[in-house]
């Protein structure tokens, strides 16, 4: 009988093969504001690159409150007695000191202790925990829960999320009646109802400015986006595309799977697998904590110094953005790579991400340079810049962390 | 009398390359081919009026781009076109398809296990990883392991580089790839029978063994190493049938001033004082030539066209124990309208791709178990397309060409040869399949050729039908192949050379063996190989 309920959902979603990029639940009030048409797959949904014009866009973050799509994202929920000591198990933080209602940003990594992805861990219970990422890992978490009390299931498509950021998202979430929500300090989640059912709603984000996430069932998707753009309306809430918030995570030094790295499980040539103190993600490992997936080799390469590469912020004098430009050190001498870079209007500096082969950006950090290819009205325009390794975020904003938030 | 610079006995696809290179090296070449058509088991044959059948290869990836384009074959007429996925039926009227877009092809395996549509991802770095390992050593003559010559040492640098370059546990991984079997290579990674089958299918398509028979991981990278213009490991059809290829060939071939003799059977080679001095024909008239080449397999070239005595005996026994054994057939239809699968909805890319009804690794291996005990598969494995969906110039609009590889066919039924009756009864297998899952099928066809081995082995002169022109197992492979000590297209007999799919790298319609050859031909010739396009690189 369960068999044959089975085949009968099967068959019925035979015709995805009609509509390659899906729609997200939010996508009619995105299309409603798309004026730029300018699409891109994001894990096989039709999102925007822009809506209406990137660069204003931006400064709808850092100066309102900017509204984003993030329902494609890869979100799995793992429940059960021992989803705790799972998850301690296969990601690099401790998450027995992640109290019910807070959020960790995490990665986990393979056996031989290179990054599979990264991601945020929502704790929503003692024992119900959602984990976010980039990439896609169902088979080694069920493989991985092998001996654990959990359940592991893929929730992407069931769950809607919006990110809204920027220094009035506070007030446009208590205008819009979310009771409570200033009492979340920055990394809290709670639980909020909503259109006779519960959102979570936690103060986090990809922007390093004032701003929170929020969760919510794909049928109650609509009612939310409504309600916030109602509350929002004289507190200048926009919808915003990729490109906007792309520019608002490089000012937060924050990285992009699959953009600044590649995972594990990606990575064709295994000279690109990187360790998380490769990548910047050093500080998530805890030696301290009980056995965690590919602890041995990243201990092993730390004590015997086999650390190939890492990951440094870059300002670059100038202010011609030197995106995926090669680093050298002495001008001759290469030794890296731009993986993203802008001119920053917060920071008002030509900024960068860039991954250096060791010792470069580690012990040596003088005299690096990068090549910057300026295609100016068909010619290249080669510049060679001086590049100074420099500590991210870029930019730090108390906004972000202010209790209580501001209103603006 | 006149006497060739170089003599290549058949027109393969390999032959015809080989003459290719060593014509435009300024050789004066002769192509004898026994068919009056040339192309060997790349030909399209015009057995009904208005229907263009690809008659034994029907696919084409492994062709490689550095030799359509250093013979000038785009000029010659051949086009490769991609095409979509594919799928397998599911006897529960469902269907797993093979999507190009990959999110796309993500949710359709989503619909069978969630697990297994994120497990993809994993599964396709691992075989890519092992392709680019393989695919530089294509358009490279093997090293001779036994030889201390400073080309083979070098050779054996790179390979051993290669190996060098791979840390201990990736050494292990190709190792144990090289010889595991293809279900338990799929194991790794995948739970769902429907989805372990359709991708198990490259593992044992042309060979003797079983999903379950240790090598068959092998086969599928085989399979996985060619590309459509840089896409690598798709699969296009050549417009026009696989013909269309050996057309361009032989046509590029004469184009450069070489020359072709239909009709022509090798009876054997002349041998004079342990050297080839040319061919005698099947009438007995003979034919001089400097050099010979043979495109025939290893065994047909030396079990039947050079007299034992000639040969060293532990290269004969050898020979004699290449397993060459034939496993598949073909059926080839002509229908007069397209056929309908109702479990695939109308708008479905499926009919444009490769189709099959195999849904279960199980169900494969006994689809083998019957070859084992010398029948044909009761319940066979199909590989299924319908070209003209794609290509215009085959059939007649709104009529359609359907090419059905068939496994497994044995070379000889429980121990005798075939009959007439047999090979009906081989097709009937076939088309009850096919009419299963395609009510009315049966009475859109228009024509329909069934070859089973001995059609293959009597025409194309692949002994025992084997597709390959011998077994890709590992023992049969690199400097292996194949024979140890003969793996550089030379031959005991000075004067006489291999050029056929029997050589390094293998069969399949890839060229690579035609072209190595020449260049060893070349070498010894001490010619310039300046025509030669290098191997692409794979960065
Ligand atoms: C049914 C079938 C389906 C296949 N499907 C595919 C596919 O879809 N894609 C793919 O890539 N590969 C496929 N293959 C494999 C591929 O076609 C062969 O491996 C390849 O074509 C062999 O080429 P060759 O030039 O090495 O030898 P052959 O094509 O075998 O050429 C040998 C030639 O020598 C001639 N010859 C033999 N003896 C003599 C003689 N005594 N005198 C004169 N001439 C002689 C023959 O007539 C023939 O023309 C298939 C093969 C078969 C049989």
């Amino acid at each position: 009988m369960t068999s044959q309920l089975d085949n009968a959902a099967r068959t019925l979603a035979q015709s995805h093969f009609r509509t390659l990029r899906l729609g997200t639940p939010f996508q009619p009030r995105i299309d409603a504001l798309a004026k730029t048409q300018d699409w891109y797959n994001w894990a096989g949904y039709r999102a925007p690159h822009s809506l209406w014009d990137e660069e204003l866009e931006y400064f709808a973050i850092r100066s309102q409150a900017a509204l984003f799509d993030i329902s494609p994202m890869t979100k799995y929920r793992i429940e059960g007695q021992d989803a705790e000591a799972f998850l301690d198990r296969v990601t690099l933080r401790d998450v027995t000191k992640l109290r019910s209602g807070r959020v960790q940003y995490t990665a986990w990594c393979d056996d031989e202790g290179f990054v599979l992805d990264d991601g945020t861990l929502f704790r929503l219970s003692p024992t119900r925990f959602r984990l976010c990422s980039q990439e896609r890992h169902l088979p080694w978490l069920l493989d991985s829960a092998l001996g654990f009390d959990v359940i592991v299931e893929e929730e992407t498509e069931a769950v809607a999320g919006l990110a809204m950021q920027g220094p009035t998202s506070f007030a446009v979430l208590r205008d819009a009646g979310f009771a409570g929500v200033e009492k979340l300090k920055i990394f809290d989640l709670a639980e909020f109802p909503h259109d006779g059912g519960t959102i979570v709603i936690s103060r986090t984000g990809f922007t390093g400015d004032l701003g929170y996430e929020l969760f919510v069932l794909a049928d109650k998707a609509l009612s939310l986006w409504d309600r916030l753009m109602t509350a929002g309306e004289l507190r200048g809430v926009r919808a915003i595309g990729y490109n906007a918030l792309n520019r608002a995570r490089l000012e937060a030094g924050l990285i992009v799977a699959n953009a600044d790295f590649t995972t594990a499980e990606h990575a064709i040539r295994t000279d690109r697998l990187r360790m998380p103190d490769e990548i910047g993600l050093g500080f998530m490992i805890d030696p301290e904590k009980g056995h965690f997936n590919g602890r041995r080799a990243i201990l092993e390469a730390r004590a015997k110094r086999k650390l190939r590469h890492v990951l440094v912020g870059l300002e670059i004098e100038g202010n011609i953005p030197a995106e995926h430009a090669i680093v050298y050190h002495k001008k001759s001498q290469e030794v890296g790579l731009v993986s993203a870079a802008m001119w920053s209007p917060m920071a008002k500096r030509n900024i960068a991400i860039a991954s250096l082969a060791r010792p470069y950006g580690d012990t040596m950090v003088e005299d690096l340079w990068v090549e910057i290819y300026a295609m100016r009205e068909l010619q290249y325009q080669k510049l060679m810049k001086r590049a100074k390794v420099m500590a991210r975020p870029f930019i730090k904003l108390d906004r972000r962390t202010a209790n209580p938030p501001a209103d603006f | 009398m006149k006497a060739w610079d170089a003599i290549v006995i058949g027109g393969g696809h390999n032959g015809l390359v080989n003459a290719c290179y060593l014509q435009r090296a300024g050789l004066d070449v002769l192509v004898v081919e026994k068919n009056d058509w040339v192309g060997g088991a790349a030909t399209s044959r015009e057995l009904t009026p208005g229907f263009l059948y690809s008659n034994c290869s029907y696919v084409c990836s492994l062709f490689r781009p550095e030799i359509m384009r250093d013979l000038e074959l785009p000029r010659f007429g051949l086009q490769v076109i991609s095409y979509e996925g594919g799928a397998v039926f599911t006897r529960d009227g469902d269907y797993l398809a093979n999507y190009r877009d990959h999110d796309a092809h993500r949710r359709e395996f989503a619909r069978f296990s969630k697990r297994d549509a994120e497990a993809y991802d994993r599964y396709s770095r691992d075989v890519t990883r092992q392709c680019r390992f393989i695919q530089p050593l294509l358009m490279r003559t093997a090293p001779d392991p036994t030889s201390l010559k400073p080309r083979d040492l070098g050779e054996l640098l790179y390979l051993g580089k290669k190996f060098a370059d791979l840390s201990s546990e990736e050494m292990a991984l190709t190792l144990r790839f090289w010889t595991m079997s293809i279900s338990e290579f799929l194991d790794e990674y995948f739970e769902t029978d429907v989805i372990k089958a359709n991708f198990a299918l490259s593992g044992i398509i042309g060979t003797a063994l079983g999903p379950m028979s240790p090598g068959t991981a092998y086969v599928l990278l085989h399979h996985y190493m060619g590309e459509v213009d840089g896409s690598v490991g798709a699969w296009g059809y050549a417009r026009g049938g696989m013909g269309a290829i050996t057309k361009a060939l032989a046509a590029s071939f004469k184009a450069s001033g070489g020359t072709i003799r239909t009709g022509a059977e090798v009876d054997h080679v002349l041998v004079h004082g342990g050297k080839a001095k040319g061919v005698v024909l099947a009438g007995g008239e003979e034919v001089y030539g400097k050099l010979v080449v043979s495109n025939a397999d290893v065994k047909r070239t030396f079990l039947k066209l050079v007299e034992e005595k000639e040969l060293p005996d532990i290269f004969l026994r050898r020979v004699k124990n290449f397993k060459i054994r034939g496993s598949s057939g073909k059926v080839n239809i002509a229908l007069d309208s397209l056929p309908e699968f109702p479990a695939l909805p109308k708008d479905s890319p499926v009919y444009r791709g490769d189709m099959h009804f195999t849904d279960s690794i199980e169900r494969m291996e006994r689809a083998y178990d019957d070859w084992k005990a010398g029948r044909w598969s009761a319940d066979p494995f199909l590989d299924m397309v319908i070209p003209t969906t794609l290509d215009p110039t085959m059939a007649p609009p709104g009529k359609h060409f359907m090419s059905c590889f068939v496994q497994y066919a044995p070379p000889r039924i429980a121990g005798r040869e075939w009959t007439d009756a047999d090979r009906d009864g081989f097709a009937e297998s076939v088309i009850a399949q096919i009419a299963e899952y395609s009510p009315g099928f049966r009475d859109r066809i228009v024509h329909m050729e069934v070859r089973t081995p001995r059609e293959i082995e009597a025409e194309v002169g692949l002994t025992e039908g084997n597709i390959f022109q011998g077994e890709l197992t590992f023992d049969q492979l690199l400097f292996n192949r194949p024979v140890p000590g003969y793996a550089q297209y030379r031959s005991p007999l000075s004067g006489l050379y291999m050029c056929g799919s029997s050589t390094h790298p293998g069969g399949g319609v890839m060229g690579a063996p035609g072209r190595n050859a020449a260049a060893e031909i070349l070498r010894d010739l001490a010619k310039s190989t300046s025509h030669m396009s290098p191997a692409h690189d794979v960065i």
